[in-house]
């Protein structure tokens, strides 16, 4: 099937040539990175996580909400979640892809990434996360791959791709969840020290994964001859609106326990983020651009005919996906480390070059996830024709 | 026909990776084993002067360090011993905002609302307000630092030493966000070219970019018998001994004396007492 990737239109190949030379520029600054250490990077002693741990944690959401078209599909057997089932999955392993990759680029020592297999440590969480992001990458590949291939011979998938994909289902939920604790077992971190952490991190993982995936159906509708379903696009829409109502409930849960408990050391992360904290705020904008754009997009998702115009709904999905990138992507990070154990506020911006390693990163996301959903396509339009 | 030859490529690749992809691992399982047999001919003794603990721990009495002064030699003293580069050493006065963010610290000094944050008050007395305090790794009894290592490069000792292993350290940082205390710095740059030849301790190794450090309570001077610097160099204020021998020097000031610890209630278990 992977032949179907080195054929296509001009575009196709045009479109892949950006992306590489974006990932090979990534690639020449984290060289740069690799000889003169992570001082490239924003980030310093009291917010020693930054850009790349970010992403991370929202990208292991991204990819647990394959999740969502896996239920309905296999376990409550909607048959209309098939025709895009794949896309979903897909998506994961491009995901789960750019999560390994930000571990490794946030790595002091890279190159001696294999230490964590060579002593391994169970009582680490980031021992867990590295097992049940690599079983989920393999998980889906192997799912996918094997599905995607009956497809196109128009048999059923075999019998053994069952239980895997039974097992998908709650290894989708252990990602994020491991990801979560890597965050919320630390004693001196107020900000995540919540047992609401995990569930906030599924909820808006299945909230911004889905919008993504809608806008991607919409992309390939118009760029392809393969049309997802308009039926698929709205059952996706109603799953965003119940994912995206809970993660804002979720998060209000956390705002009346920190505020009406009125303990200091909780609260202070969330006066830096929304208030500033002894003159420090760069993220004020950015959070409550978050907290609104989320708002804005429950509103618009939960009136039928806004969520019913696909073109709406388009907008909703970027609301979504750009309130819950922030949140994840920006907040939850340095808003944990800010102020940090001392009470000190060392604010954090990431560097230029730290963003361009980033967004190398994302190319390579972006460039499996071209090439797999081309193949997808593909064959989809093959058994079409 | 079509179906045969791609299953058999597809084996084949199969195969072709699985054999690339087991032979680092064979080749490990090889040199464990003949780093057991080495192992089995070597005997590691102690010193005969070697001192030994259950739990080594400190009490800094801060009626006896008064102001800067008296702090500057101690931190001194450790920085030295241990090959702590000072970032902030530098001709170059524009890099000063990035070096800050790098700095690398054992043992610093702090002020009280922030050495003790939760215990901090706007009433507080003259005295303690204007204290500089002592602040290092804790050695936790029970550390989070610890826990979270995923390649046990951070390690408990069986005389409570919370140590490092500079060489199987990856650098992910995952123990910096586990310290409630701030202790551990990360060599964002090459710490080498921040200590001059001049200044280096050859008895102690330096590092290199990429992976965590912090206090080792001079672990490679209780070896040889010897007190850590901070302590030798503290004029008394600082004493250190075993938590658990009741005839400690530690234990006569904790019985005698009210001490305080680091963010007690988050259950680490700091070694580190204090008294105000």
């Amino acid at each position: 099937m992977l032949e179907l990737t080195v054929k296509g239109s001009k575009k196709y190949f045009g479109w892949m040539a950006l992306v590489l030379g974006v990932i090979g520029i990534g690639f020449c600054v984290y060289v740069w990175q690799l000889i003169s250490g992570l001082q490239i990077t924003g980030m310093s002693r009291d917010v020693s996580w930054g850009f790349y741990i970010a992403q991370l944690t929202f990208l292991v959401g991204v990819a647990a909400s394959a999740v969502m078209l896996v239920i309905p599909h296999y376990l409550h057997n909607y048959k209309a979640f098939g025709r895009i089932t794949i896309l979903g999955e897909f998506l994961a392993i491009a995901s789960v892809t750019m999560c390994l990759l930000f571990v490794i680029v946030d790595l002091g020592q890279p190159m001696r990434l294999f230490n964590v297999i060579l002593h391994p440590t169970p009582g680490s969480v980031l021992f867990w996360d590295m097992v049940v992001l690599n079983g989920y990458l393999f998980l889906n590949l192997i799912i996918g791959w094997n599905v995607l291939e009956a497809e196109r011979n128009q048999v059923p998938p075999p019998g053994w791709v069952k239980p895997l994909i039974y097992l998908s289902v709650p290894w989708a939920v252990s990602i994020h969840t491991v990801t979560a604790f890597l965050y919320c077992g630390l004693p001196g971190r107020g900000y995540w020290l919540t047992a609401i952490l995990a569930p906030r991190f599924l909820s808006s993982a299945f909230a911004a994964g889905p919008s993504l995936l809608v806008l991607l159906c919409l992309l390939i509708r118009k760029i392809s001859k393969f049309d997802p379903g308009k039926e698929q696009i709205q059952s996706l829409a109603k799953i965003i609106t119940y994912a995206i109502i809970l993660n804002v409930f979720f998060f209000f849960c956390e705002l009346f326990v920190v505020f009406y408990s009125q303990i200091p050391e909780h609260m202070d992360h969330f006066k830096y983020l929304f208030t500033g904290l002894h003159g420090h705020g760069v993220l004020v904008p950015w959070m409550w651009a978050s907290l609104g754009l989320m708002i804005f997009s429950i509103i618009m998702l939960v009136i039928p005919s806004v969520r019913k115009n696909e073109t709406t709904l388009a907008i909703a999905c970027i609301a979504v996906f750009a309130g819950t990138w922030i949140d994840k992507g920006m907040g939850m990070i340095s808003g944990g480390f800010v102020p940090n154990p001392l009470h000190h506020v060392n604010e954090y911006v990431p560097t230029v070059p730290e963003l361009v390693i980033t967004i190398g990163v994302y190319g390579i996301g972006v460039l499996i996830l071209t090439a797999l959903f081309k193949m997808a396509i593909s064959i989809k339009e093959e058994v079409a024709a | 026909m079509e179906s045969n030859r791609r299953k058999f490529l597809k084996v084949a690749g199969i195969s072709a990776l699985g054999i690339a992809g087991a032979k680092p691992v064979l080749n490990a399982f090889a040199s464990e084993q003949e780093e057991e047999a080495q192992h089995a001919d070597v005997e590691i003794r102690k010193n005969e002067k070697a001192l030994t603990a259950r739990q080594w721990a400190m009490v800094i009495d801060t009626r006896k360090l008064q102001s800067e002064e008296d702090l500057k030699p101690i931190i001194e003293a450790c920085h030295k011993t241990h090959n702590v580069p000072d970032v902030m050493d530098t001709e170059n006065a524009e890099y000063d905002e990035d070096n800050q963010r790098h700095v690398i610290k054992w043992i610093w000094e702090e002020e009280y609302k922030h050495a003790f944050p939760t215990k901090s008050t706007e009433f507080l007395d003259d005295r303690l307000k204007n204290l500089p305090f002592l602040v290092l790794c804790n050695h936790c009894e029970n550390p989070p630092c610890v826990r979270v290592c995923p390649t046990k490069a951070t390690f408990k000792r069986e005389d409570g030493i919370v140590l490092m292993d500079f060489h199987r350290c990856i650098g992910c940082r995952f123990c910096m966000a586990a310290c409630p205390y701030g202790s551990r710095s990360f060599n964002f740059r090459d710490p080498r070219e921040f200590i001059k030849d001049e200044d280096r301790n050859p008895e102690f190794p330096t590092r290199m970019k990429g992976v965590v450090e912090k206090c080792n309570f001079c672990a490679e001077r209780l070896a040889v018998g010897k007190q850590p610097a901070c302590v030798e160099a503290s004029n008394g204020a600082i004493a250190f001994g075993d938590l658990y021998d009741p005839e400690s020097e530690v234990r006569q000031l904790l019985k005698s004396n009210y001490t305080i610890r680091r963010k007690q209630g988050l259950g680490t278990g700091p070694a580190i007492y204090y008294i105000v």
